[in-house]
């Protein structure tokens, strides 16, 4: 056994400019130096360039009237608010956008994983079929024929077809009544608001009885009586009804009033879910198989349920393996929401298009809405890799 | 050996990046040394730019225009090279360099002017329009309140759109498309009860339609759309190429000089007709172009009335009255400053 | 956890002792599987219910309502774009000499996915020479595709017995490369090979231009910012993380647009890059920082065992890194980079949005087009189509090579 070698060998006989330590600050300034002449060559031909034409980039025009209309706002907005408002708008809408498509493609993946996983052939291989046609052909064009070939062959708005509620649905969209509270409608929120946290500590006891080895002795039906009853029971003890349902009704071009989706954030937001549930199939699949054939059979040796070992056991394990592949389709959702202007939703980008038009300002236009895209994506790994870390082993 | 595979494969791609290299002294010389124009069109637009699949040119006014300029420049009306631009990627476009000039239906406005680049003259004289459903009923813009309207993103038509439809206190559902094709897809579709845009375009594109009697073109001109070409700034001597290029049309159809006559007026009398055609004085070369520039452009576009013509004139499908863009001498705007 | 077979009373010998005809042949399978449970039972009667419906309405648009003209007469669009007619020869050449190319490649390749893919490609050449034939875009092309295909075939043969060796395979290509460029674009004003505007390019041909230049030109990038996302040394880490973070977090959209409407205003004056190569160029800055983030996890891959012994046999830093962390390290991503291939094949649509004629760009123009208004579902049923095939090949291939590699099972 020779002395292992060290790194740091005596630098007396070596001269400096073989001497591994100057020679990594040295490399380090000449990369530096590099690529900040690089990028100060390119952005002095683009200022120069700019300059002489007259546009140099500048903040100004955010407090400029945008002049233009959006067709969906989820603050109030209309063609005199300013440019800053119309971006604001657009991240809305695009935040929107991405909160529903993960909420659906996580649904949809989940149905779609344990459907893959299903002894029944025919279901097994139908969701196989689902995930090889959605991974496996563009997101752009299955946009198109959702928004193309489904939503706009719907029937005209008068000819709309009503679903059970007041739900109509046409070319011009999806209505549906919109709840409103009524004037004291904010007492009865508040007990159903209590009612359900009652209702969860009661479960959360359940648990940890059960956690203890002691049995739950029905409090678990306990807990959903008050989760359903509560809200129930104090509907009727109330005077009016606290909610109310302004209903859509048909004016002379449109359906108005009620709860309206229009045929481009519901394309947008369904061709987005129904892609990225592919994935999330796949993910949700590979995180239950992987894990280990003898924890299941441990979990039935000491007579485990079949839901409990899915719910006690499968569960916690897969979803560490989850977590982070799943992370990273709810970004991919989140930056897939700007093809949005090919389908014409007034998302961040599109209105960043229509702005950048119109101001003469592609640059800082392009910039700020760079900037935001890196923002949100930071803010969701951040949220995804603490909840991450929850449910990671706690190694002691 | 080992070091001329990546020899080669950097060769490669310096070929492959096929960077163009310009020479200095402006857009002119620039466009002589490649010996092609770049004129940005819509390509999508009855009367204005539309792709013929046969002989892959861009027809119409616009397409006519750039092929004019070329004629002028480069002694050839077929060395364009079309670039297909969406409204909202003109202005980087011309202030990019990425195209020598633009003939796509573009307003000149006072904001465009300071803010892309220069405008030449009006080569249409278009307004805004509103095109509608004929079994909506609709005859006015009043009669539209609370209608859902399909426009094009990033056009003074979407903020034209805003500003008469709150000056009129009237409500609307805008669907904004970047792409042409898309708004008047989705229109058709039925996805809006109307569309607005200049009048030119839309009876252009309803002559597109499955069924245009369906459609009724309302009697409102919402706006004043001047339709101009557009280059950079900063550059003088282009600008004024293109702009000479424009006036010649309209002042050869003025003195009466067609594409199918020109050759008669060789050798004329009239003076006039001369310095026009660079028999005299030396007009072309003030401008860096040959003297005989205009004939280049007469003989292979035509005048004013002939391009016109092509594109919306009584034989073809839009059938569009000269209205204000008859000449001045027919009560029209068209009016060339003297060649002198 | 088969069910146990009824029980056996009289005593036979083992050989005789058959499952019940309930448990074999197609009655034993379909009870296996889509009958083993009453829930199971009434998914299959549902879901096959509903999968029969819309298999059925689907038969019935394809055969009735469908308006299949619409890809027969733009068949040459979808294909090659405005490419001109005269000059499509040289799209057969540059094919023919890629064709070889792959077939020696493969054929050297002792990969049966490798193998699989190319025989692939043969297929598909051959499918596309039919569809040239059904839409009578001439026979020329479809023998020409024919031809590819044969080649292909014969020079994997050739190579599995003879070898090229791996030097002159690279200056194959390296040439191939260059020739297929000049012979594509043309050499400017010469009369012998006239130039044509990349603008005309178009189609599925500008679709694969577009996914395999930007996925080779990413490669060398990618490596670069992977080995220096892991250097020692502070600068060179910062500056490789940050760039690879800040392009994953943005979308290509937005990377598409700064190339096609800001990259010229990053230029010196007067230099134009055309919009098929600032295309190429968006895509190569965007699949080179997720090119990097493969490699990396193939550098993570390598035990430290590895590195120690090249230390102590003596070899420097980029000497380690070069011959004995890479060559390990590539090796395990290459199907990871297969996939980030295929989903960079699928995002070659979204330069439809910034202008550009690629499959599905020319599948919209053609939707312009007066006559075929309205026939969207079969164009983007065809579009999708093109995709799926070449998609799921490509994954299906890789999924083999992952096995092959043995990856995942060390």
């Amino acid at each position: 056994m020779t002395e292992p070698q060290s790194d740091r060998r005596s630098t007396a006989s070596v001269p400096f400019y073989r001497d591994v330590r100057v020679l990594a600050v040295f490399s380090q300034v000449i990369v530096l130096a590099v690529v900040l002449l690089v990028l100060g060559y390119l952005f002095n031909n683009l200022y120069s360039a700019m300059a002489e034409k007259g546009f140099l980039p500048s903040l100004s025009w955010l407090g400029l009237t945008a002049g233009f209309e959006i067709a969906e706002t989820v603050v109030p907005y209309d063609s005199t608010h300013t440019y800053s408002d119309a971006l604001l708008v657009g991240l809305l809408n695009t935040l929107m956008v991405s909160v529903v498509g993960i909420f659906l493609a996580t649904l949809l993946g989940l149905v779609i994983g344990i459907a893959r996983l299903s002894k029944n052939w025919l279901v097994n291989k139908l969701a196989l079929g689902y995930v090889e046609l959605f991974r496996n052909t563009p997101l752009l064009v299955q946009l198109f024929v959702i928004y193309f070939v489904v939503f706009l062959q719907l029937p005209g708005v008068r000819e709309s077809i009503t679903l059970p509620g007041s739900v109509y649905l046409s070319q011009r969209g999806i209505f549906m009544p919109r709840p409103q509270l009524a004037s004291d409608g904010w007492i009865w929120l508040t007990i159903v608001v209590v009612g359900i946290v009652v209702a969860a500590l009661v479960w959360s006891a359940a648990w940890r009885r059960e956690a203890a080895g002691r049995p739950a002795n029905g409090l678990r039906p306990i807990s959903l009586l008050i989760l359903f009853g509560v809200p129930i029971v104090s509907w009727f003890l109330m005077a009016a009804a606290p909610v109310t349902f302004e209903e859509p009704v048909l004016g002379k071009f449109n359906l108005t009033g009620g709860l309206k989706f229009t045929p481009e954030f519901a394309a947008l937001t369904l061709g987005l879910a129904l892609y990225t549930a592919a994935f999330i199939a796949e993910i949700i699949r590979g995180g239950i198989e992987a894990v280990s054939k003898g924890q299941l059979e441990a979990a039935r040796a000491i007579g485990l349920k079949e839901s409990e070992t899915l719910r006690l056991v499968v569960l916690p394990q897969a979803l560490r393996i989850i977590i982070p592949p799943l992370t990273s389709q709810y970004l991919n959702l989140i930056k897939n929401s700007s093809l949005a202007l090919a389908i014409g939703y007034a998302d961040l980008f599109n209105v960043s298009r229509t702005i950048s038009e119109q101001t003469g300002q592609p640059v800082a236009v392009i910039i700020i809405v760079m900037s935001v895209y890196l923002v949100i994506s930071l803010l969701t790994s951040l949220v995804m890799n603490i909840y991450n870390r929850a449910v990671q082993i706690h190694e002691r | 050996m080992k070091r001329l595979v990546p020899g080669l494969v950097i060769g490669a791609l310096v070929l492959g990046s096929s960077a163009v290299y310009a020479q200095a002294g402006g857009r002119l010389a620039e466009v002589q040394s490649r010996g092609q124009l770049v004129c940005g069109v819509n390509g999508g637009l009855p009367g204005m730019s539309v792709l013929n699949a046969d002989t892959g040119l861009y027809e119409g006014m616009d397409g006519d225009y750039c092929r004019a300029v070329a004629a002028a420049v480069l002694g050839d009306a077929n060395a364009v090279e079309f670039r297909t631009l969406t409204a909202d990627q003109r202005a980087t476009a011309i202030q990019g360099g990425e195209v020598d000039v633009i003939f796509r239906n573009t307003t000149n406005t006072l904001s465009r002017d300071a803010s892309w680049g220069d405008f030449g003259p009006t080569i249409f004289y278009d307004g805004q329009g509103m095109m509608t459903r004929a079994d909506l009923g609709a005859t006015t813009l009043e009669d539209l309140d609370g209608a859902t309207i399909c426009v094009t993103s990033g056009t003074t038509t979407e903020q034209n759109l805003a500003d008469q439809m709150s000056f009129r206190g009237l409500t609307y559902e805008p669907v904004v498309a970047a792409e042409i094709d898309s708004v008047y897809g989705t229109y058709e579709e039925g996805r809006c009860d109307a569309v607005t845009s200049d009048r030119s375009q839309l009876v252009g594109r309803r002559s597109t339609f499955a069924n245009p009697d369906d459609h009724v073109i309302l009697d409102v001109v919402m706006s004043k759309e001047p339709l101009a070409p557009l280059t950079a700034h900063g550059d003088d001597q282009w600008t004024d190429v293109v702009t000479w290029v424009v006036n010649s049309t309209m002042e050869a159809e003025e003195l009466g000089i067609t594409s199918a006559n020109i050759g008669e007026f060789a050798g004329g009398e009239n003076p006039v007709v001369q310095r026009l055609l660079g028999e005299t004085g030396e007009l072309g070369s003030l401008l860096g172009l040959s003297n005989t520039f205009v004939v280049d452009v007469i003989s292979s576009v035509g005048n004013y009335g002939e391009i016109y013509d092509r594109a919306f004139g009584p034989d073809t499908a839009l059938a569009l009255e000269r209205g204000p863009n008859a000449l001045w001498t027919n009560g029209g705007l068209m009016y060339s400053p003297p060649f002198r | 956890m088969s069910a146990r077979p009824p029980g056996v009373t009289t005593p036979i010998e083992p050989s005789e002792i058959r499952p019940p005809s309930s448990e074999v042949g197609a009655m034993g399978w379909l009870r296996h599987n889509l009958f083993n449970s009453k829930s199971s039972g009434i998914a299959t009667i549902v879901v096959g219910l509903v999968v029969a419906l819309a298999a059925w309405k689907l038969l019935e648009w394809a055969i009735f309502d469908a308006r299949t003209g619409v890809i027969t007469t733009n068949m040459r669009l979808f294909l090659v774009g405005l490419y001109p007619q005269d000059e499509i020869y040289r799209v057969w050449v540059t094919m023919l000499t890629l064709s070889v190319m792959t077939g020696l490649t493969a054929g050297r390749m002792r990969s049966g996915a490798v193998r699989m893919m190319a025989i692939m490609l043969a297929a598909g050449q051959v499918a596309i020479a039919f569809l040239a034939i059904v839409s009578g875009m001439g026979f020329v092309g479809a023998a020409a595709m024919v031809a590819n295909a044969v080649l292909l075939l014969m020079a994997m043969t050739a190579a599995k017995r003879w070898p090229l060796s791996r030097r002159w395979m690279l200056l194959g290509w390296a040439v191939t490369a260059i020739a297929a460029t000049l012979l594509l674009q043309g050499l400017g004003e010469s009369s012998l090979l006239p130039g044509v505007s990349t603008n005309v390019w178009g189609g599925l041909l500008l679709t694969m231009l577009l996914s395999t230049a930007g996925i080779a030109l990413s490669f060398p990038f990618g490596v670069a910012l992977a080995v220096g996302r892991r250097s020692h040394l502070p600068v060179i880490r910062l500056l490789s993380t940050v760039f690879i973070e800040v392009i994953r977090a943005v979308p290509l959209i937005t990377i598409l647009f700064m190339a096609a409407l800001m990259f010229p205003l990053f230029l010196p004056e007067g230099i134009r890059v055309e919009n098929v190569f600032r295309a190429i160029g968006g895509i190569t800055i965007f699949s080179a920082a997720y090119v990097a983030e493969n490699v990396r996890g193939g550098l993570q891959a390598i035990p430290r065992g590895q590195v120690e012994a090249a230390q102590a046999i003596g070899l420097r830093s980029w000497q380690t890194n070069l011959y004995i962390v890479l060559p390990q390290a590539l090796r395990i991503t290459i199907p990871a980079n297969v996939g980030l291939f295929i989903s960079l094949l699928k995002d070659t649509t979204l330069v439809a949005i910034i202008g550009l004629l690629e499959l599905l760009g020319i599948g919209r123009a053609v939707l312009a087009q007066p006559e075929w208004i309205g026939a969207s579902f079969e164009v983007y049923l065809f579009v999708a189509a093109i995709f799926f095939v070449l998609s799921y090949t490509l994954s299906q291939a890789s999924y083999r090579l992952e096995k092959e590699l043995g990856i995942g099972e060390r």
